[in-house]
């Protein structure tokens, strides 16, 4: 197996992931596409740490499942306020910053 | 060898069509089972590299508790949106550029870098030498990541929770 077979994978993966953030408009979805980025990222870490033969890889490959983790509990905490507050989780509409 | 690159291709054939899949469907239940297949696909992979604590936790994690959160997430958000109706064709394709943008440096960079550069693990990684690993040489980021996650739980009850 070549090494950059799981590499072009992930860079597909964070592509697409890349352009759900961009296109969708329902906080949820986005949410979605940033799992999705999250997972390219640790294909590559395994992916080197199979390469190097060596385990910080698959170490931080961990630790990156529990900062997702976390970010999704408070992601998705934050979109419950938001539908709570403006009764939409449409995120072209939230633009009280606007300048 | 043959196995192991035929079980790569129908993983990521898979992956790839469902991602895809999964940042273009209308309804917003089924882009959340779209990511299961994802998830799944990418636990095989970790498996197919040899990391199978990695594999495991991926499926436990993700599969058993983030989608479960998120299909909660669109449960008790239903009704605002329903399905993501139609983006409008701009930002579509404005979205669409970029990506492949992204995708066509990292491409590049990464055929440049790594052209045939092999993977050399023989056996799969043992769970034990991770677990040494962890409580020694990274103790000091896992015990951060334990207060992160305490800090995450506590703020997204907070957040949460009514009035």
């Amino acid at each position: 197996m070549y090494l950059n077979q799981f590499l072009l994978l992930s860079a597909a993966l964070f592509a697409i992931g890349v352009y759900g953030v961009l296109a969708r408009r329902n906080g949820v979805l986005v949410l979605m596409s940033i799992e999705l980025i999250l997972n390219a990222v640790n294909i590559n870490l395994v992916a080197f740490a199979a390469f190097g033969n060596q385990l910080a890889g698959e170490v931080f490959a961990l630790f990156v499942i529990a900062v997702a983790a976390a970010e999704v509990g408070v992601g998705l905490a934050m979109i419950l306020l938001l539908y709570r507050n403006r009764k939409s989780i449409d995120l072209t509409q939230i633009d009280l910053m606007r300048g | 060898m043959v196995a192991q690159n035929i079980a790569f291709a129908i993983m990521a054939v898979t992956m790839l069509v469902s991602a895809v899949r999964m940042v273009t469907t209308r309804n917003v239940v089924h882009a959340a089972l779209y990511l299961v297949i994802v998830l799944a696909g990418a636990a095989g992979i970790f498996i197919l590299l040899g990391a199978e604590f990695v594999g495991v936790t991926q499926v436990m994690v993700y599969i058993g508790a983030i989608v479960v959160l998120f299909l909660f997430g669109i449960m008790l958000t239903k009704g605002s949106f329903g399905d993501d109706d139609g983006v409008d064709g701009e930002r579509r394709s404005m979205a669409a550029m970029v990506g492949a943008l992204v995708l066509a440096v990292m491409a590049a960079a990464l055929i440049d870098t790594f052209r045939d550069a092999e993977l050399s693990r023989a056996q799969p990684s043992l769970t034990a030498d991770i677990g040494d690993l962890i409580f020694s040489q990274y103790i000091v980021p896992f015990e951060a990541i334990s207060v992160l996650l305490l800090a995450a739980l506590i703020g997204a009850i907070v957040v949460a929770r009514g009035d």
